[in-house]
C-alpha cells in the first residue's frame, strides 16, 4: 500500500482523456481516497491525430491526506499512442509503470510522433515497468455484437482502459456503469461503453495469473469529521457567486465573452437560472463589462470573467466603474501570456496587469484564489468587498484553479455574514442625501439606481464634485477625489485578516510567500517545514496587503517567493512593503514541483 | 400615489440644475430642448428613466437631464444600457451617441444593439464630425471633407446610420433635424412607444466645424425640395407645391417623377415594408430628397423578454445555494 499514487493518462485530444480521468476521480473519491487533479490538454480541439501537439493528458494523485497538489512524478503512465508516449515520459519517476496501447505504435503513428525506432523495442524504456496492451483489439472484441463502426468502436478504447485500471485498483465497475446509464442518452453507446469497461476489468483478472499487470492501491484519506464532495474549480466559483447574491439579497448578471481558460465558469453559471443569476453572452470583452457596469449601475451585482487577453481589453471600462464608484467583481482566469501566449497553460503573470493595470491612480482591491474549492470563498469575500467598499474588484484565479478538482467540506451557509450596501443618507453638512454622500471610515457611496425616487443622480467618467457628484475639473476637489480612492484601499486594509503565524514559526530560518495556485504544491513542501526550517505565508489579498505582512517578513533571515511568473509578487512586496526577498518564477505552462520548491529552500539554507 | 395630488411635469421640471456647456448655437441646444417637451408629453417618471451616453459632445446630454443618467466611455454606452435593460426591464432606457461614439469606435455595440432588439432607445447626433476632438472627419463625413486630419479632403466612402440599422437587422428606423421640432417630437415619441431597439438619427448642425452642413435640409426656401417628409400610408412626394414624387423605375429603383401628372404611379409610404425603407434608405443625397420621419418600423420579440422567458420576475430566486451545494455526490465523515 502506498501513500499517494499519481496516475497520469495521455492520448490524442479525442481519445476521451479528460472523461478517463474524470471518472477514475469519482471512483477514487468513492473509495474513500483523498485526490488532485491536473487536467493537461491543448489549445486545439482536435489537432491531426497522432501529432505530440495534440496530447491531451490529465494526471491525478490520490492518496492520504498528504495529497495536495497534483504530484510532482507520475507512478502510473496510461499512453493511448507513440505521441502521448513521447511527451509525457519526463514527467514519470524512475521504475514508473506505463501501460501502453502497442497496437497504436504502427509506423505511421511512429514517424507523425518523431520516433525513428520503435521504444518498445530498443531500452529506451528500460528504466521503466512496461506493460504492452492490445486496447484497440480488445475493445473491438468485446463490441463486435454490436452494429458499431470501426471508428465508433475505437471511442470505447478509454472505458475498456477505465475497466483495467479499476481492475488494478482494487474496485469493481457497478458505479461507473450506473453513470454511463445516466450520461448518454444513446442506448448503443451506453451498451458499448459499459462493454468494454467490463471487457477491460475481465483482461485484468483473466491475466491476473501470469501477473504481467500489477495491483495498486493508495492509502484513503482520514478526512475531519463533515460533509463532503469533490469539486471543479469553475463550479466551486460558480456557486461562489450564487451564494454571494444570495448573502447580499441582490440578483446577479454574469456577462461574459468566451475565452480559454475562462469559459467553464459562463457555462456551470449558464445552467443556473432559478438562483437569482443569469449570464449573459456579450459580443466581446468589452461589451461584456460594460453589461455588468450596467448591471451595477441599475442595482443588481455585475460580474464579467476573462483571460489576460480579455482582461487588457476591459481596462478602460474598469476605470469607469472605479470613478462612478460602482460594485463590479472582475474575475482573470490567468494562461501563459503575453499576447495569446499558451491559451491552456497555467500562468500567473497577469498580477501587475490586475493592481496596477489602468490609466490615471487607479487602485482596486485584488484577491486571489488559492484552490478549486477555495474559489467558492473567494467569490464570496470579493463581492462583498465590492459591496461593502462602492468598488470594482478583481479575482485572479487561473486555468488550473478552473480546471483542477478535490474534495469539498460542504460550507455552512448559516455561517457566512450578510453582505449589506450603505444605506442612503445625508452627511456632515449636507441637508440633503444624495448619491456621493460617502460612509466616513469605509468611503463607501450609497448604492442608489434607477427606480429609487431619493438620490437620483448621474453618474460618468468625468471627475466629479467629491460632494455633490456633479462635473468638476477644481484642482483641489480631484486632489481630494484621488486621496479618497486610495484611503479605501486602506479602509479595506483594515477589514482583512491579519497574517498569523505562532512562536514557533516566527523562529524559523526562512519564509515562503506565495499565492494563487501554488497552495497545494507549497503545502505538500510544507509538511517538512520544521526540517526545512520555513514557514510559509499565502496571500489572499494582493491588494490591500495584510498589514502585518512587512513587520512578519522581516523577523525572518531570507523571505523566498516563488511564483509562475518572472517575480511579479516580488516586485509588488519590494514596492508596496518594501522588503528584500528571493524571488523564484517559474514560466513553463506548468504548475511548480515539490522538489522544486524544496530544491530553492535548501539552496537559500546553504548560502 | 392619490391622483388629485399628482401635478404634471413640465418640461423644465426634466432639465437638471447643471449648466448646459456645448458652444452657442450647437444644435444640440434645440434637441434637448424638444427632447424635455417630449419627456414632459409622455410624463415619464424620471426617477423611471435613465439617458445613457458614450463620449463626444452628443453625449454630455445625461449631465442637463433631471432624470437618472450615465455619461459612459466612448462608444460603449449600448453596452451599459443593455446590462441596465436586462437588470430592470421596467426602465425607459435611452442611449444618446454621435456618428464617431456611435458608429466608428461603437459601431460593434450598435450591430449587436439592433440585432438583439433590446427595447432601447438610440439617439444618434449626426453631425457628419468630429466636434470634441477640434474638427476631424466622421465615418459619417462627406467624400473630400477637408479636416485637420485630412487636409486633401477625407477619402473612403461614409457610412449611412439608418442603411447600417437596417443591414443589423434594427426594428424601428427614423430620422430627423435638430430645429426641426414637430418631426423631431415626433419621431421621438414613436420611438418611445416602439418595443424594440428604436434608431433616431438626428442630422445635428456643428456650427464651429461643420457649420451648415444640413442648411439646404433646415432653410425655409429649400427645405420643401430636399426634405421626403414620411407619413404611413401617405404619397412620398415632397416639392413646395409637393409636385414630385417618388415611383419606382423599370430597373427597380426609386425615381423623381412629376406627382402632378402621374398621381397614381407615385408610391404610398409604408413604414412595414423593408424593401421599400432599403430604397429610401439608400437613396443618394445629392440626386433625391432626403427622407425623414418614421422611415421603418416593425414589431419582433424583444430581446430582454426571451432573456428572462417572460417571468414575472426577471431574476427568480427559487433554488438556495444550499441546495446546489448538496447536489453533487456527498460523503459523510462522522469521526476522524
Amino acid at each position: 500500500m502506498h501513500e499517494t499514487i499519481t496516475v497520469r493518462f495521455a492520448g490524442d485530444s479525442g481519445d476521451g482523456m479528460q472523461l478517463l480521468g474524470n471518472q477514475f476521480l469519482v471512483s477514487s473519491s468513492r473509495s474513500g481516497q483523498n485526490f488532485m487533479t491536473f487536467p493537461d490538454y491543448p489549445a486545439e480541439i482536435r489537432a491531426p491525430a497522432g501529432t505530440t501537439y495534440g496530447v491531451s493528458a490529465y494526471q491525478i494523485k490520490i492518496g492520504d491526506l498528504s495529497v495536495s497538489s497534483p504530484g510532482d512524478e507520475v507512478d502510473v503512465l496510461v499512453v493511448f499512442n507513440p505521441a502521448a508516449l513521447k511527451t509525457n515520459l519526463d514527467t514519470l519517476k524512475q521504475g514508473a509503470l506505463i501501460l501502453i496501447n502497442e497496437e497504436a505504435f504502427g509506423s505511421r503513428n511512429l514517424k507523425r510522433a518523431g520516433y525513428k525506432d520503435h521504444p518498445l523495442t530498443n531500452d529506451s524504456l528500460s528504466l521503466f515497468q512496461t506493460v504492452a496492451l492490445p486496447i484497440t483489439s480488445q475493445t473491438g472484441r468485446a463490441l463486435e455484437s454490436l452494429d458499431l463502426s470501426k471508428t465508433e468502436i475505437a471511442r470505447s478504447k478509454n472505458f475498456w482502459v477505465l475497466g483495467l485500471i479499476l481492475w488494478m485498483f482494487d474496485r469493481d465497475t457497478k458505479d461507473t456503469e450506473n453513470w454511463v446509464t445516466e450520461k448518454f442518452s444513446d442506448a448503443l453507446v451506453v451498451n458499448a461503453n459499459c462493454l468494454a469497461l467490463k471487457a477491460g476489468h475481465a483482461f485484468g483478472e483473466i491475466n491476473e495469473i501470469e501477473q504481467k499487470i500489477p495491483r495498486l492501491n493508495a492509502e484513503t484519506a482520514k478526512y475531519p469529521p463533515g460533509r463532503y464532495r469533490g469539486i471543479r474549480g469553475s463550479e466551486a466559483l460558480a456557486l461562489g457567486l450564487i451564494a454571494a447574491s444570495e448573502l447580499a439579497n441582490k440578483a446577479l448578471l454574469f456577462c461574459s465573452y468566451p475565452i480559454t481558460p475562462a469559459s467553464p465558469l459562463l457555462h456551470s453559471l449558464s445552467r443556473q437560472t432559478e438562483c437569482g443569476v443569469r449570464t449573459f453572452q456579450a459580443e466581446d470583452e468589452i461589451a461584456a463589462i460594460g453589461a455588468a457596469i450596467g448591471a451595477s449601475y441599475a442595482g443588481i451585482i455585475g460580474v464579467t470573467s476573462s483571460s489576460g487577453p480579455g482582461i487588457a481589453l476591459k481596462t478602460e471600462a474598469l476605470s469607469l466603474a472605479l470613478s462612478a464608484e460602482l460594485p463590479l467583481l472582475v474575475i482573470n482566469s490567468q494562461r501563459g501570456g503575453p499576447s495569446t501566449g499558451l491559451p491552456t497553460k497555467t500562468e500567473q503573470s497577469d498580477l501587475l496587469q490586475a493592481v496596477y493595470g489602468r490609466n490615471g491612480d487607479a487602485p482596486i482591491p485584488v484577491i486571489a484564489s488559492q484552490s478549486p474549492s477555495d474559489n467558492f470563498d473567494a467569490a464570496i469575500e470579493a463581492v462583498r468587498i465590492a459591496i461593502e467598499f462602492m468598488t470594482p474588484v478583481m479575482l485572479l484565479t487561473d486555468g488550473y484553479l478552473a480546471n483542477a478538482s478535490e474534495p469539498w467540506k460542504l460550507p455552512d451557509m448559516d455561517q457566512y455574514e450578510k453582505i449589506i450596501s450603505v444605506p442612503l443618507k445625508s452627511s456632515k453638512g449636507h441637508s440633503q442625501a444624495n448619491a456621493y454622500c460617502r460612509d466616513p471610515e469605509t468611503f463607501a457611496r450609497p448604492w442608489v439606481k434607477p427606480g429609487d425616487l431619493g438620490g437620483m443622480y448621474r453618474a460618468g467618467g468625468l471627475e466629479k464634485d467629491f460632494h455633490s457628484g456633479n462635473i468638476s475639473y477644481d484642482p483641489s476637489n480631484h486632489q481630494m477625489i484621488t486621496d479618497m480612492r486610495t484611503q479605501k484601499i486602506i479602509a479595506i486594509q483594515d477589514s482583512i485578516p491579519l497574517v498569523e503565524l505562532n512562536e514557533e514559526e516566527l523562529g524559523r530560518e526562512g519564509l515562503i510567500i506565495s499565492w494563487g495556485s501554488t497552495l497545494g504544491c507549497i503545502q505538500e513542501v510544507m509538511q517538512d517545514a520544521k526540517s526545512l526550517s520555513v514557514s510559509h505565508i499565502h496571500l489572499r489579498n494582493i491588494n490591500p496587503l495584510p498589514k502585518n505582512l512587512k513587520g512578519i517578513a522581516l523577523k525572518f533571515k531570507w523571505v523566498l517567493v516563488p511564483e509562475l511568473n518572472q517575480g511579479q509578487l516580488s516586485k509588488l512586496l519590494k514596492a508596496e512593503i518594501g522588503i528584500e526577498v528571493i524571488s523564484y518564477g517559474k514560466v513553463q505552462g506548468l504548475p511548480f514541483k515539490v522538489s522544486e520548491i524544496v530544491q530553492k529552500i535548501h539552496e537559500q539554507r546553504i548560502s | 400615489m392619490n391622483g388629485q395630488n399628482k401635478t404634471l411635469l413640465t418640461a423644465k421640471d426634466y432639465a437638471s440644475d447643471q449648466e448646459v456647456r456645448w458652444c452657442p448655437g450647437c444644435g444640440d441646444y434645440a434637441i434637448l430642448k424638444t427632447m424635455t417637451q417630449v419627456l414632459s408629453k409622455l410624463q415619464l417618471k424620471k426617477e423611471d428613466t435613465v439617458f445613457i451616453s458614450g463620449i463626444g459632445c452628443a453625449s454630455r446630454f445625461p449631465y442637463y437631464l433631471d432624470t437618472y443618467g450615465f455619461h459612459t466611455i466612448h462608444g460603449r454606452a449600448p453596452t451599459v444600457a443593455t446590462g441596465v435593460k436586462l437588470s430592470n426591464p421596467d426602465l425607459s432606457v435611452w442611449v444618446v451617441t454621435g456618428d464617431g461614439d456611435g458608429l466608428s469606435i461603437g459601431g460593434n455595440h450598435l450591430l449587436h444593439l439592433f440585432r438583439r432588439n433590446l427595447d432601447i432607445n438610440v439617439l444618434l447626433f449626426n453631425n457628419e464630425i468630429y466636434g470634441l476632438t477640434k474638427g476631424q472627419y466622421s465615418p459619417t463625413s462627406r467624400p473630400k471633407t477637408i479636416s485637420p486630419s485630412s487636409p486633401r479632403g477625407s477619402i473612403g466612402s461614409p457610412v449611412s446610420p439608418g442603411k447600417f440599422a437596417h443591414g443589423c437587422g434594427a426594428t424601428f428606423i427614423a430620422r430627423s433635424i435638430d430645429t426641426d421640432k414637430p418631426s423631431l417630437s415626433e419621431v421621438l415619441e414613436r420611438s418611445h412607444q416602439h418595443r424594440g431597439t428604436a434608431l433616431v438619427e438626428i442630422l445635428q448642425n456643428c456650427i464651429v466645424y461643420n457649420d451648415k452642413i444640413f442648411d439646404d435640409l433646415s432653410n425655409k426656401e429649400s427645405e420643401n425640395d430636399r426634405q421626403l417628409r414620411l407619413k404611413h400610408g401617405m404619397p412620398l412626394v415632397f416639392g413646395s407645391d409637393l409636385q414630385y414624387g417618388l415611383a419606382i423605375s423599370s430597373s427597380l429603383e426609386l425615381e423623381i417623377i412629376n406627382a402632378v401628372k402621374n398621381p397614381k404611379r407615385v408610391l404610398n409610404h409604408d413604414e412595414t415594408n423593408a424593401n421599400l425603407a432599403q430604397m429610401l434608405l439608400a437613396l443618394d443625397p445629392i440626386d433625391y430628397p432626403v427622407p425623414i420621419g418614421v422611415i421603418y418600423a416593425v414589431q419582433k420579440p424583444i430581446y430582454e423578454e426571451l432573456f428572462h422567458q417572460s417571468g414575472k420576475h426577471p431574476f427568480p430566486r427559487k433554488q438556495t445555494v444550499n441546495s446546489l451545494i448538496e447536489s453533487g455526490e456527498i460523503w459523510e465523515v462522522t469521526k476522524s
